[in-house]
């Protein structure tokens, strides 16, 4: 028995059962970097590809903001285009962006190398799954050049208007978004079971489900959201074309459109706002529990503490993920749908609140009596928890069905979800950026730009969204292009709006801070420690910085303790990493 | 510690502007301040979550800064502490949405007594249908609706005989009085929404929803779409005016039914030929226009759209700005038609009349004018047709310098902008991107490189 007092930590960690996994190791330069089957490279692939695109679509915003900051001063923006910009910056965000960074890019990069496996499970269907990724990319891109345009659908792509004439992109751009949406499905299905399966497969020996740190818990069950939502996105994406191609009737009832008989008749446009949601609403936590994860792991490492309620916050994912697929009709208050749904969704919605409530009680918790370093990464988990905490209560004014009825489809909506769905999520993004940069590049960033980055982006996010919710509040809409002379809208709201944009466009350019960072710093930043943040999960353990193509030396690590030793009495070290057997500990 | 102190004056500075803010709920005009309770109360739950959680926090980065001399607790849970941290913010979670559901059960209940109107939608407008004397709201099928039928009645329903047809999209309801109002759509999603009542729902085409609420105070109240339509969702705009009993009953009396529009005699061209010898000195013994006088050409022009602006003329929805010095001249000539039926003949002459190209006046850049188009054809059809469905008149074929000094009025506020021009504030909302003298040049220019031509009509859905 060790002197010390661990959590979970033992002497013993069981024999492997099956040999190593094989690894193809290339000989070209283009083997090990372009056609790459390494999980690493795949990653930063991933991670290079969603955030050109996440370029792409925070431009996009900026026109937008352009136009309800400053009416009509900018020729280039019309109602045509403006509408198509809406929707491509939300669906670019969501799924191009979000969801492929977090179980594409950080999904890759950390989930071998935190289980202690040498590669994904299935390297080969891994470097497919980002090509195909890419290809979903570019055919999504290409939507912007054919006739017509990009559709205008708004991200949501509701039918009857995503597939009739009156919504721009209507002919070619909603069928390229449709094909890009079921080719990054194909992909993101091959990436996602390779997730699945590395996690239950490829743990190294002593790594019991239990010791996983909060991270790859995070991915994990979000890739099982996804594989188990994606598909009701990918029969409403098929269905869709099949009524805008060859003229089916899945979605479209007898209607008009533009004053013309159409040949529709009998489909039903609430179900495929079933089959949408019942996608949309999992997705949210798909991009959510990974940052929850990942943040948890960041506060505990920089707060120098265990994660308090490591079980706690292990069930409140899973709960959250079970709950995640029974509330999605909260987007549908007023769908004009059966009204009685409100009373079921309403309740399983609110209930959601509970474990998501002990998740931000446990983060808040870690840093109590904990020893805080306000390192960057810090900065970013502080703030997110921060920012959470603001889109999660305002979650509870719209998860509650009667509250919802003055605030849906207003800037109310826009406000919470974009706190609590964009900056939150990306606030853990860039926060575990900066974490894991030394390890991916083996060097540092430079501090001092990292700082600005994260104060422009908090500070200026906060700024943009927290007031958003007041024009909301007083019923200005969403989706608009102009609001001319409306009675009940305060001259005001104009001012604001202007002021919201100026936030906009200060955000927008505080992010080349961090793009010059990241590429400066590759090049010329300092060479970086194995460990510079001295924490224990086994990424760092590493004997190459950064590690190699099979993550560890000629010996994989073998694990003794849970993720989070941190302060643990009697050692002289105030951490342990996890595959230092109590034995070996230094005592102090 | 700096950290902590930005957190701590966000929060408290998240608070002052709530208390500050002027941008808040509108002031109530229905029944439902049982909706503000809710939301109100929903503020101060999360409210006081808010400040608790995050001065905690900002506290604990403040006392547990970095010491290199110190240690954190090893203290990897607390089980009492999680049990009690669950319970709280479970009854606090109860709490939000015990009163949501009880508000919510009064939604979904109508008052029995209510008063029913149907509020139907279409890219972009709205019309409303009342039951009439019968109280039944008679049946209506998508297959039916066309230019002369824009509600699909179904004609051979004796229920629908009597209801009372809005083709405005402005509809009265009486103070004090339960409404419910039954949602069609024709097309697309739309959705119901009016800021002062609190509650709002979607228009889906194939099904008919509702809402309801009980107007407590008079005055007009502006219906806005907020269910994504299309290109020009923003401008699709409708009003409730909430009137006295007395002032409803007017209102009511002056609308027509099915039958009475059914029953609406044609207007003879041989009578209107007659009045229309006051309109050649401007417009031209043919219609034909004359730009020397500010008269633009009529011949080819919809009848509907020419009854629309007359009668916009004559009640002074038009041709009443100041600066509208045009506009104020034909007002005064369209004063001189007596009565409907006197439009009705004198538009039956104007359609008579041959409709031959008139010569173009304006220049300007055809491919730029082509994109700024792509916001016209919507409504006004790819073949600058026009299209009654969409209330929009024919532009291709038209007096070109016409729609350009139109389009500069609509931009400025001159015309459109007045509360009885129903469909004028959608103009005035699409012009405002003509922001330049030659940006109205070209759109004006690509117009005039349209046929005018109706498109064949592609599909057609077999009767059944």
């Amino acid at each position: 028995m060790s002197e010390t007092t661990a959590h979970d930590a033992v002497d013993f960690a069981p024999p492997a059962e099956v040999g190593e996994m094989e690894l193809y190791h290339a000989k070209t330069w283009i083997g090990k970097y372009v056609w790459s089957q390494d999980a690493k490279v795949i990653a930063i692939q991933y991670g290079i590809t969603a955030i050109a695109i996440g370029l792409v679509a925070l431009v996009l915003s900026v026109i937008m903001r352009l136009q309800l900051g400053f009416p009509n001063t900018f020729s280039f923006i019309d109602p045509s285009n403006y509408i198509q910009f809406v929707t491509m910056h939300g669906m670019i965000m969501v799924v191009y962006l979000l969801t492929a960074l977090f179980l594409g890019g950080f999904g890759n990069y950390l989930i071998p190398l935190m289980v202690g496996a040498r590669d994904m499970v299935f390297p080969y269907l891994n470097m497919i799954s980002y090509w195909v990724y890419l290809a979903a990319v570019l055919i999504l891109v290409a939507s912007f050049f054919v006739p017509g345009g990009a559709t205008g659908a708004g991200w949501t792509l509701y039918p009857p208007q995503a597939i009739t004439e009156g919504t721009p992109g209507s002919d070619g751009g909603i069928i390229l978004m449709l094909l890009s949406l079921g080719v990054f499905i194909i992909g993101f299905t091959m990436g996602g079971l390779n997730y699945v399966v590395t996690v239950l497969q490829a743990r190294t020996r002593g790594m019991s489900l239990m010791r996983m740190p909060l991270t790859v818990w995070g991915i994990f069950v979000a890739t099982i959201l996804a594989l188990l939502a994606f598909p009701a996105l990918l029969v409403s994406a098929i269905m869709m074309l099949l009524d805008k191609l060859i003229g089916t009737s899945f979605f479209m009832p007898a209607m008009v459109s533009l004053g013309e008989q159409t040949a529709y008749d009998g489909g039903s446009p609430i179900l495929f706002q079933h089959l949408f949601w019942f996608f949309g609403h999992p997705e949210v936590y798909i991009v959510a529990l990974p940052a929850f994860g990942i943040v948890s792991d960041l506060l505990s490492t920089h707060a120098r503490k265990a994660i308090f309620g490591y079980r706690m916050m292990v069930w409140a994912i899973v709960a959250i993920g079970g709950l995640s697929f029974i509330v999605w009709a909260h987007h549908m208050y007023v769908s004009g749908m059966n009204p009685y749904f409100g009373f079921f969704f309403a309740t399983t919605t609110l209930i959601i609140a509970v474990p998501t409530a002990l998740k931000v009680y446990n983060w808040v918790l870690t840093l109590w009596r904990g020893n805080i370093r306000l390192n960057v990464p810090m900065l970013f988990a502080i703030g997110f928890v921060f920012t959470f905490i603001n889109g999660g209560l305002t979650g509870l004014f719209l998860g509650n069905v009667t509250v919802d009825l003055p605030l849906s489809d207003t800037y109310f909506v826009i406000a919470h979800f974009h706190m609590v769905m964009a900056v939150s999520p990306v606030l853990v993004i860039f926060g575990a950026i900066y974490h894991w940069y030394p390890k991916i590049t083996g060097r540092m960033y430079d501090d001092g730009l990292a700082k600005v980055h994260f104060w422009l982006t908090f500070l200026g996010t906060y700024a943009i969204y927290y007031p958003m919710h007041y024009l909301g509040l007083e019923g200005i809409p969403r989706r608009y292009f102009a609001y001319g002379d409306t009675a009940f809208m305060s001259e005001s709201s104009q001012d604001l709006n202007a002021a919201i944009t100026i936030a906009a466009i200060v955000v927008a350019l505080a992010q080349l801070f961090f793009i010059y960072n990241m590429i400066v710093s590759y090049f010329r930043g300092k060479k970086a420690d194995p460990n510079p943040w001295e924490a224990t999960t086994l990424e760092w353990q590493t004997a190459d910085n950064p590690p190699k193509h099979g993550n560890f030396g000629p010996e994989l690590p073998a694990v003794y303790r849970w993720a989070y030793d941190f302060g643990v009495p009697g050692a002289a070290d105030d951490y342990i990493p996890q595959n230092v057997p109590p034995k070996d500990v230094k005592k102090a | 510690m700096v950290f902590a102190i930005v957190l701590i004056l966000l929060i408290f500075g998240s608070l002052l502007f709530h208390v500050v803010s002027p941008w808040y709920l509108t002031e109530l005009a229905s029944n439902w301040s049982t909706i503000d309770f809710t939301l109100d109360l929903t503020f101060w739950v999360t409210g006081v979550v808010f400040v608790a959680v995050n001065l905690f926090m900002a506290y604990a980065v403040i006392k547990f800064r970095y010491n290199r001399n110190r240690r954190s607790e090893y203290k990897p849970e607390d089980k009492k502490l999680e049990g009690w941290l669950t319970g709280i913010t479970a009854v606090g979670v109860a709490a939000l949405l015990t009163p949501g559901l009880f508000v919510w059960a009064d939604f979904v209940t109508v008052p029995e007594d209510a008063h029913v109107v149907e509020a139907v939608g279409q890219q972009w407008n709205w019309s409303y249908r009342l039951p009439g004397e019968d109280g039944k709201l008679g049946a209506v099928e998508s297959r039916f609706i066309s230019d002369d039928n824009p509600f699909g009645m179904d004609a051979d329903d004796p229920d629908g005989q009597d209801d009372v047809l809005i083709t405005s999209q402005t509809v009265h309801v009486p103070l004090d009085k339960p409404v419910k109002f039954n949602l069609r759509s024709l097309d697309v999603l739309h959705d119901f929404a009016v800021a002062q009542f609190r509650v709002k729902m979607d228009l889906v085409p194939g099904l008919v929803s509702y809402l309801w609420f009980t107007p407590t105070r008079t005055g007009s109240f502006e219906v806005l779409c907020e269910e994504h339509c299309g290109l020009a969702h923003f401008a699709m705009r409708g009003m409730v005016v909430v009137d006295e009993q007395a002032d409803y009953d007017a209102w009511l009396a002056a609308q027509p039914t099915y039958s009475e529009i059914l029953a609406m005699k044609a207007g003879d061209p041989s009578v209107g030929e007659g009045t229309y010898a006051v309109c050649v000195a401007c417009h031209g013994a043919a219609g034909e226009g004359n730009q020397a006088l500010n008269g633009p050409k009529l011949a080819g022009q919809e009848g509907w759209y020419m009854r629309r602006q007359l009668q916009n003329f004559k009640s002074g929805a038009r041709g009443a700005h100041e600066d509208d010095e045009t506009g104020k001249q034909m007002a005064a000539m369209a004063g001189m038609l007596v009565d409907d039926a006197a439009i009705e003949n004198v538009i039956a002459y104007i359609e008579t009349l041959p409709d031959n190209p008139p010569p173009t006046t304006i220049v300007g850049d055809v491919a730029s004018g082509e994109k700024i188009y792509r916001n016209c054809s919507v409504c006004h059809g790819v073949n600058g047709e026009g299209k009654a469905a969409t209330r929009a008149p024919r532009q291709a074929g038209m007096s070109d310098w016409y729609i350009a000094s139109q389009l500069k009025k609509f931009r400025d506020g001159i015309r459109g902008a007045h509360p009885d021009d129903d469909f004028g504030m959608q103009m005035n909302l699409m012009a405002a991107i003509l922001q330049t003298e030659d940006r109205v040049n070209d759109v004006v220019a690509y117009i005039n490189t349209l046929s005018g031509k109706k498109p064949q009509q592609v599909a057609t859905r077999e009767n059944h």
